[in-house]
């Protein structure tokens, strides 16, 4: 299971004034503890509420990168932005994220080729996300040609089913597990799968309970990587166990240990 | 037409293990021997990197093995007392790339041998041969551990290979390798999952370990059980391979132990005439035993018998021989 630290966004509020303010600090402490957490890539998101995300994301890059050698997973809606970060990126970022438009997958899927980047793929379009997974699988198999068509390699795609918080879309769940397995029949070697885990649970309580119950169900169904709250410990215990339920690594009695410290 | 050899890419690579040490480096070893390093499974040289050959040990011990069979016992019939002229002979004669030495006499039931009588003979077995050794002790886990931190003490720096430490009792083997600079066996009962966590505990204990671990999976002979040792070397070595780094260590197996106190080496022609003669039976069971683990990645080989050695030292060089696809 690949994780992405989901914690440097402008929607956390400390992330939002070190961005205003100019100050690395609380961002490179972010860096370095989901680092040292087992993140593989470090999600960033400059908020909502910035005027200019063109220079914040070039910021948040710079200053990430200071504290950390670890992966960007540039997080944007203003593939500006994004860019901006590409060409500050010591080393191969991916890109978060691009929905199955077509003059957005053309722009995206461009960038990742210029940039050596990973990409992120969303199933949905101009109309929003489909409640079915056939439509889902619809809009995964856009992303797989266009990915395709620019030459670049399958396995450098993630596609994210897009999941809906449990307390307002429930009906949504079944259609994203049957969208990750299906995802995994759409070419050979299939593209990844990633999810941003906590969306799950926005707005329910016993968040954790569900974050990690969730996760290891679509881990089940070939959820490959997660954008998550990666110093969630039981999160990280609850993944190590589906690691060996799922026979992916060989069972010993330290395996938690084991996986927290591989993931380093 | 072009034929397209499909290659398995794996990510993970078996650590690479330094037997012995010479003058320069601490020991006085004429040379030091490394296994490991594999980057794909047994001799599939097309796909990926096997640096370094397998290699045997033979078995020398410090008390006359009376339960060896006469036809084995014959081969070493002039140097049996005396385990230094033993291993010379294994070396020079027979071609053992290194001396596995047990000290049974300290065996409280046999001999109950002190620290100092093993460590004189670890001494004079040091003096004797110039490679690298393999050290145990007499099974016996109380008195091994009275017996094993002096002779890892006398033989400080020259890289000994410690035997064998087990689940239930790994602190005092791990802490003399450490102390003394010594490497050492971790040994588990046909378990990959103690294979395992044994490969974290002694980790743990010093980082520095991780790099000196060669694992006895626990073998069986030809008829007792040898495909189920084969499967789990089997699946350990291809989970190294996929990077479970905690089971990422060259193997060791003690075949002419598991051989030859089996009937088919044991029993004589006359007892069991349609087996064929005892000599080339008993020797062709701890052969064909140690073929079979060949291929299931096995680095280090424990044998007895000069006759199986040399056959499977010939298949050794026979395996090593590029069979690479790539120009085709």
């Amino acid at each position: 299971m690949i994780l992405i630290g989901e914690r440097i966004n402008g929607m956390f509020s400390d992330i939002a004034r070190a961005i205003s303010e100019k100050d690395p600090r609380p961002i490179q402490e972010w860096a370095k503890k989901q680092e040292a957490m087992g993140a593989a890539y470090l999600d960033l998101n400059v908020g909502p509420s910035v005027a200019d995300r063109v220079s914040a994301m070039r910021w948040l890059v710079e200053v990430t990168q200071e504290a950390s050698s670890l992966p960007l997973c540039l997080d944007s809606t203003d593939y500006d932005a994004i860019e901006a970060g590409l060409e500050v990126c010591k080393r191969p970022a991916m890109i978060n994220s691009v929905p199955a438009i077509q003059e957005k997958m053309d722009r995206v899927f461009a960038m990742a080729l210029k940039y050596d980047a990973e990409v992120i793929g969303l199933a949905m379009n101009e109309e929003g996300i489909p409640k079915d997974s056939e439509s889902r699988i619809a809009l995964a198999m856009e992303l797989v040609a266009n990915c395709d068509a620019h030459g670049i390699p399958l396995e450098r795609l993630y596609i994210d089913p897009l999941v809906l918080p449990c307390n307002v879309g429930q009906d949504h769940g079944p259609e994203v597990f049957e969208t990750l397995r299906q995802v995994k029949l759409l070419s050979n070697p299939p593209p990844r799968t990633t999810l941003g885990l906590s969306n799950i649970s926005q707005g329910a309580k016993n968040r954790k309970l569900i974050n990690r119950t969730f996760a290891v169900m679509a881990m089940a169904c070939g959820l490959d990587s997660a954008i998550a709250n990666v110093c969630d410990q039981e999160l990280l215990e609850a993944v190590a166990t589906a690691r060996i339920l799922l026979n992916m690594d060989i069972y010993c009695d330290s395996y938690v240990d084991v996986f927290k410290s591989q993931n380093k | 037409m072009v034929v397209e050899i499909y290659k398995e890419k794996y990510r993970g690579q078996i650590r690479e293990v330094v037997l012995g040490a010479t003058g320069a480096e601490g020991g006085t070893r004429s040379h030091t021997i490394t296994v490991g390093g594999e980057t794909t499974l047994p001799f599939l040289h097309f796909e990926g990197k096997i640096p370094n050959r397998p290699v045997v040990a033979m078995e020398v011990w410090d008390i006359v093995p009376e339960d060896w069979p006469a036809g084995l016992k014959e081969y070493f019939a002039d140097v049996l007392n005396d385990p230094a002229a033993w291993a010379k002979k294994c070396v020079d004669v027979y071609g053992a790339d290194l001396i596995a030495l047990y000290f049974k006499s300290a065996d409280p039931e046999i001999r109950d041998a002190s620290a100092s009588e093993c460590v004189a003979t670890l001494k004079k077995v040091l003096e004797a041969v110039g490679v690298p050794l393999i050290v145990y002790g007499c099974g016996n886990a109380e008195k091994d551990n009275l017996i094993i931190g002096p002779l890892a003490e006398a033989a400080e720096g020259e890289n000994l290979l410690l035997g064998g430490a087990e689940l239930d009792n790994y602190r005092s083997i791990a802490a003399a390798a450490m102390a003394y600079k010594h490497s050492l066996i971790a040994q588990s009962p046909i378990d990959i999952n103690i294979a395992k966590q044994l490969n974290i505990l002694i980790s743990e204990m010093s980082a520095g370990l991780l790099g000196r671990i060669v694992m006895d999976p626990t073998i069986a002979a030809l008829g007792y059980g040898l495909e189920y040792s084969y499967s789990i070397m089997e699946r350990a070595r291809l989970g190294a391979l996929n990077g479970d780094k905690m089971l990422a260590m060259p193997m060791i197996g003690n075949v002419g132990h598991e051989v030859w106190n089996k009937k088919e080496a044991a029993v004589s022609a006359s007892e069991e005439p349609g087996w064929g003669e005892q000599a080339e039976r008993s020797m062709a069971w701890e052969a064909v035993t140690a073929m079979a683990l060949l291929h299931s990645g096995m680095d280090i080989l424990v044998m007895r018998h000069p006759g199986a050695v040399r056959l499977i030292k010939k298949s050794i060089d026979d395996l090593m021989k590029e069979n690479s696809y790539a120009t085709t």
